[in-house]
């Protein structure tokens, strides 16, 4: 009786130190994790989903993201001073009108640059895809925006695909184009 | 005479009592004996008194300063050393009524000039508070602070007069070496403080400018003969000193100078003194400990720590916590300050555990003791003058 | 291992040193001893007793006072590390490449070698992290291996405790005096005078006073336990939030990861002191200095967008509150915090400038640009007209003949312009910046004349949420509470025994402050007439005694 008693003791003693054990070192580990990973958490994800949002284009049509479920998004950030940004919306605009037809939407963000100077810029590039001011870079903020130019690939279930920071070549830019077509 | 120079009066009548405080601390000392009875009693409630009417004038300064400035004097350099060396006098009264050792008057009381005369050294108009300052938390965690590293501070005297009582002055020991090592820090303070003085008597200043490290020109005013420039630097005033050595942009010159002054005169000092003395430094002040109980002096270093780490928790680190929130929006942002804040409060939690679980008393509570002085003198200089941060005031 | 059994028929654990209901000593190595350890009261501290497994092994490590000492060293040491050069928070660059250019630049082969060992960013680290955590470890287990057998001991202990016991007090007597029922009673009557719980049994008085000192140690532990508690929390999304955004006079902005609020910007105010108006003390301070700042603040108004609204949206916003964002006084709304924490002043905001004939000078009609709107056309008086073609606001130069900008800002603002007059139609063309024209086509009739500038101020907030505030300041208290019940207050008790062969024991003990206790002894002493007692312990006093009472 003694022994199956102590026996008994000493297992429940065994469970309860490997329990309360399991527990901070688990909780240690995984605090740590991610507050190594805190970056990347703080940070919209490929397989998130993408913040809806609405803005008024410069012809003055609204544009809201919801809208365009079932098709692609090919959502680009930039602004004026950004040279690699000027350099690739030439390409952009080409690819735009061929994969319009296809189902995918371009549409491009400027952060909050007055009208006279967007204006100015899509009239020497003769750009025609859909642009749009985000003017309190609420846009912006949801999207964590950090260098420009970046670029969300949204495909036509409203996840993000890809983030692409940095120019994209006009093969670049036909090539994502084609990964967020609807099938 | 208005607030503000009624203000510098009293602390002037403070630092004398203390003064004169010290050398009856010492007859009471002296004329002990471990047969009599209230030996103390005549030098030593004259002692007591003089101190305690010292204190009372420094809190005067501290009233008469507030009323002037219009704010607690503590949101500098000088008002904050002034207010810590005014706080470890208030912490020995406290102490003395409990324990009534005279020696310890006599230890700690120079410690108080000590540090009064150093926080001197720097400006000491009455300033406006900056828009960061402006907070009751001022008050209340400056203060509370304050008082609690004063009360730590008398752990580490107490652990001082120990171990100056108990170590062998006669036969080489490493123990030997470091209480000395000490003293000889005590002498630079001092050298300090009369490096100051002399060249500001002689109105030493010399105006040079120099390349800082963003590559900006700005100018810099020197108070002591500029042993060291800064980058690139170049005299304005006529006839200014020569620099030995020009410095790189990453250090102020102007503080390397200072601080190269200082290891001059302290040296200088020290020599003189250990010629004129013809021992070391403590070999000399050891009689002054013989009466002295070493269990006494190990019960009030132990209590001293005992009571003055939850108040130096309070202030410096809950309180602190509280305010940065407020001021800076992070109530903890590892700023050099508050680094050596946590260090000092981890190193007190080591004292006690030290002394509680482990045993460890006497000769090696005493060490740890006066090593927790040093991080709170270290937090109180290096980080304010030499490290950057938010916190650096001076 | 087996449980100890007592003369007295109490069943200790096993490991038990003293017995926990009458104080016997259970081994050999504690009747060894002049004075037992107190400290657990002589109760199995678990991790000492049990030791197979490698869960025992790894439980009794963390127990461990010394590894706990260790650990608090090792974060002291790392800690101070980290303050030998600035960490990368305080280092004016934002992406790696500049970091490690800054650290390189400033503070040469120290400062990379810093750098690349990762001490520049000591307290995001994983080791550093995991130090404290290993603390937060110890903490746990070395309080629950404690405190619940002093616990248990403290419950159990009898009044009558055995004379092996009290005879390892460290404060003992024992003598034959005059003692009797009646001294017994007057010796409870004082004890309780003395504030003491006291409880008799038979011949034997325990006095108890100020037990609850003794959890102070543990409740303090747990302080620190909710507070590192709390710290985790933050690694959990939605708990914690860390934004900056600037913010200019006039502007409405989202305030950033809230859940549709924005800010607009009534007006920044910096206020400096000025001698005149200050007080006539800080004449000195001011002389000196030169300029200190007596207050800056930025005036907001607090929006919400409509419940669900999306990003973009600008209309419909609901006016919430107004406030003055200064430093220590945060605007507070939902959880969220925002702090006045930077400015930028005298951003230029409005030009104005004159179309002027360059010879005569006469003006044909002012305009004012808005910089952060400038309009296309600016119509001036009988026909002139202003056209405005392109603005660069951060103008850096020609590059193959076209105007750059660098940025946004309007930190060097420069206008591609055609002015048109009845003389010239077809228009002039002019490239303006701040202080020069540049004629590209040729020169013209016609000038810009710069006027003046409505400049606006920045103000930089800094917008926080932090969920784990509330845990932090009560870990805080808790700790805060559980020292002072440690350190302020000590636990006493006192022994008082009747022997079968008319002796008399008194012992006593109390984890702190025995000058205390042995003046509370003195005074029962007195009334009871008590036995002379012994400090066991303090060999010095035992022959300097009057020395301790006055000391010197």
């Amino acid at each position: 009786m003694e022994v199956s008693k102590l026996a008994q003791s000493k297992k429940r003693r065994f469970y309860m130190r490997t329990a309360i054990l399991a527990v901070l070192v688990v909780a240690i580990v995984f605090t740590v994790y991610s507050n190594l990973n805190k970056e990347k958490n703080a940070v919209l994800q490929v397989g998130d989903k993408a913040p809806d949002f609405v803005l008024v284009d410069m012809d003055g049509t609204e544009r809201r993201l919801s809208d365009y479920k079932g098709q692609g998004v090919f959502l680009n950030f930039w602004g004026t001073w950004c040279k690699p940004c000027a350099k690739e919306m030439p390409a952009m605009d080409n690819q735009y009108g061929e994969y319009t037809d296809q189902g995918v939407q371009t549409l491009a963000i400027n952060i909050g640059e007055s009208d006279l100077k967007v204006n100015s810029f899509l009239n020497r590039y003769g750009l025609t895809f859909p642009i749009a001011i985000d003017r309190n870079k609420s846009v912006m903020e949801s999207y964590n925006i950090d260098p420009l130019p970046t670029t969300f690939l949204i495909n036509p279930e409203g996840k993000i695909e890809k983030i692409i920071k940095g120019e994209m070549t006009e093969q670049d830019i036909a090539n994502f184009m084609d990964q967020i077509k609807p099938s | 005479m208005d607030m503000a120079s009624l203000s510098s009066t009293l602390l002037f009548v403070a630092f004398v009592a203390y003064l004169i405080a010290t050398f009856l601390f010492g007859g009471a000392v002296k004329s002990s004996n471990s047969k009599t009875t209230k030996s103390f009693e005549r030098w030593g409630k004259l002692a007591i008194t003089v101190t305690i009417l010292g204190f009372i004038a420094n809190l005067g300064y501290f009233i008469t300063r507030w009323i002037a400035a219009g704010h607690a004097p503590v949101s500098n350099l000088f008002e904050f050393t002034t207010a810590f060396g005014m706080m470890v006098v208030g912490a020995f009264i406290l102490i003395y009524f409990i324990y009534k050792t005279p020696a310890l008057g006599l230890f700690a009381l120079p410690i108080a000039l000590i540090i009064i005369a150093y926080a001197s050294m720097f400006p000491t108009e009455i300033t406006p508070l900056i828009p960061a300052l402006k907070s009751y938390w001022l008050t209340i965690h400056v203060i509370t602070a304050a008082m609690g590293e004063a009360i730590l501070a008398i752990s580490a005297v107490a652990g001082f007069i120990y171990l100056l009582k108990n170590i062998d002055l006669t036969k080489k020991s490493k123990e030997r070496f470091w209480i000395e090592a000490v003293m000889f820090v005590l002498v630079l303070v001092i050298g300090f403080i009369v490096a100051t003085v002399s060249f500001s008597l002689a109105d030493y200043k010399a105006e040079y400018s120099y390349i800082s490290k963003d590559e900006s020109q700005h100018n810099i005013e020197y108070t002591m003969p500029a042993l060291f420039g800064m980058n690139e630097s170049v005299a304005l005033t006529e006839g200014a000193f020569e620099p030995i050595a020009e410095m790189p942009p990453l250090v102020n010159a102007k503080k390397l100078t200072t601080v190269v002054w200082t290891i001059l005169f302290g040296t200088v000092i020290y020599i003189l003194l250990r010629l004129i003395l013809r021992k070391r430094i403590a070999t000399v002040l050891q009689p002054l400990t013989k009466k002295s109980n070493s269990q006494l002096m190990d019960e009030i270093g132990y209590r001293a720590v005992l009571i003055g780490f939850p108040v130096f928790t309070l202030g410096a680190l809950i309180f602190a916590m509280i305010w940065a929130h407020e001021a800076w929006s992070r109530f903890w942002g590892w700023d050099p300050k508050e680094v050596w804040a946590l260090i000092t409060f981890l190193f007190y939690a080591v004292f006690l555990h030290l002394r509680l679980s482990k045993g460890w008393d006497g000769k090696r509570s005493a060490w740890i003791a006066l090593i927790g002085f040093i991080i709170i003198m270290f937090n109180l200089i290096a980080v304010n003058l030499i490290l950057a941060g938010l916190h650096s005031y001076a | 291992m087996d449980k100890i059994v007592c003369t007295c028929g109490n069943v200790n654990p096993a490991g038990t040193e003293l017995c926990e209901s009458c104080g016997r000593p259970l081994n050999e190595e504690t009747k060894e001893k002049k004075i037992v350890d107190m400290r657990y009261e002589g109760s199995a501290r678990r991790s000492q007793t049990y030791n197979k497994t490698i869960i025992d092994k790894v439980w009794n490590f963390f127990s461990s006072v010394k590894v706990g000492m260790w650990i608090i060293v090792a974060i002291l040491i790392a800690a101070a590390i980290g303050t030998i050069l600035p960490q990368v928070f305080y280092v004016p660059a934002t992406n790696e490449t500049d970091i490690a250019a800054y650290y390189e630049r400033i503070y040469g082969t120290f400062g990379t070698l810093y750098y690349q060992l990762g001490l520049s960013d000591l307290y995001s680290s994983w080791w550093f992290q995991g130090l404290v955590g290993m603390l937060g470890i110890s903490l746990v287990i070395a309080s629950l291996d404690r405190v619940i057998p002093l616990y248990k001991s403290l419950k159990k202990q009898k009044t009558k405790r055995h004379i092996s016991f009290l005879k390892r007090q460290r404060v003992f007597g024992i003598g034959k005096t005059d003692v009797s029922e009646e001294s017994l009673l007057s010796a409870e009557e004082k004890l309780k005078e003395l504030k003491y719980k006291v409880k008799r049994e038979g011949n034997a008085i325990l006095a108890e006073r100020g037990r609850f000192s003794r959890w102070g140690p543990y409740v303090n532990h747990l302080g620190l336990i909710i507070f590192l508690f709390g710290v985790m929390l933050r690694a959990l999304p939605g708990f914690y939030v860390d934004e900056t955004m600037w913010l200019r006079e006039g502007e409405t902005l989202y305030v950033p990861e809230t859940d549709g609020y924005f800010l607009e910007s009534k007006e920044f105010i910096y206020e400096t002191y000025s001698k005149e108006e200050s007080k006539e003390v800080y004449g000195e301070a001011i002389d000196r200095v030169g300029t200190i700042a007596k207050n800056y603040q930025t005036d907001v108004a607090l929006y919400k967008g409509p419940e669900g609204s999306v990003a973009g949206h600008t209309e419909e916003l609901t006016f919430e509150k107004e406030a003055s964002i200064q430093v220590n006084k945060p605007v507070k709304f939902d959880n969220f915090s925002v702090f006045q924490m930077d400015f930028r002043l005298d951003e230029l905001a409005t030009m104005t400038f004159q179309l002027q004939d360059k010879e005569t000078q006469k003006s044909y009609g002012e305009f004012k640009i808005d910089l952060a709107d400038p309009q296309p056309l600016y119509e001036l008086d009988k026909g002139y007209k202003v056209e405005v073609m392109d603005y660069y606001a951060d103008f850096t130069g020609f590059e193959e003949g076209i105007p750059q900008s660098k940025s946004p800002l309007p930190n060097n603002p420069a206008f591609l312009i055609k002015m048109y007059s009845p003389e010239f139609p077809k228009g002039e063309t002019s490239f303006v910046m701040i202080k020069e024209t540049v004629e590209p086509l040729g020169e013209n009739q016609h000038k810009i004349a710069f006027q003046s500038v409505e400049t606006r101020d920045v103000s930089g907030l800094t917008v926080r949420k932090d969920l784990t505030l509330p845990l932090l300041a009560l870990g805080g208290l808790i700790f805060m509470i559980g020292v002072a019940q440690g350190s302020y207050w000590n636990h006493r008790r006192i022994w008082v025994q009747l022997l079968e062969d008319g002796q008399t024991v008194i012992a006593a003990h109390t984890n702190k402050n025995w000058l205390s206790v042995k003046r509370d002894l003195d005074k029962v002493t007195e009334v009871a007439h008590l036995p002379k007692y012994l400090d066991q312990q303090d060999t010095d006093s035992l022959e300097e005694k009057v020395d301790i009472e006055e000391g010197v």
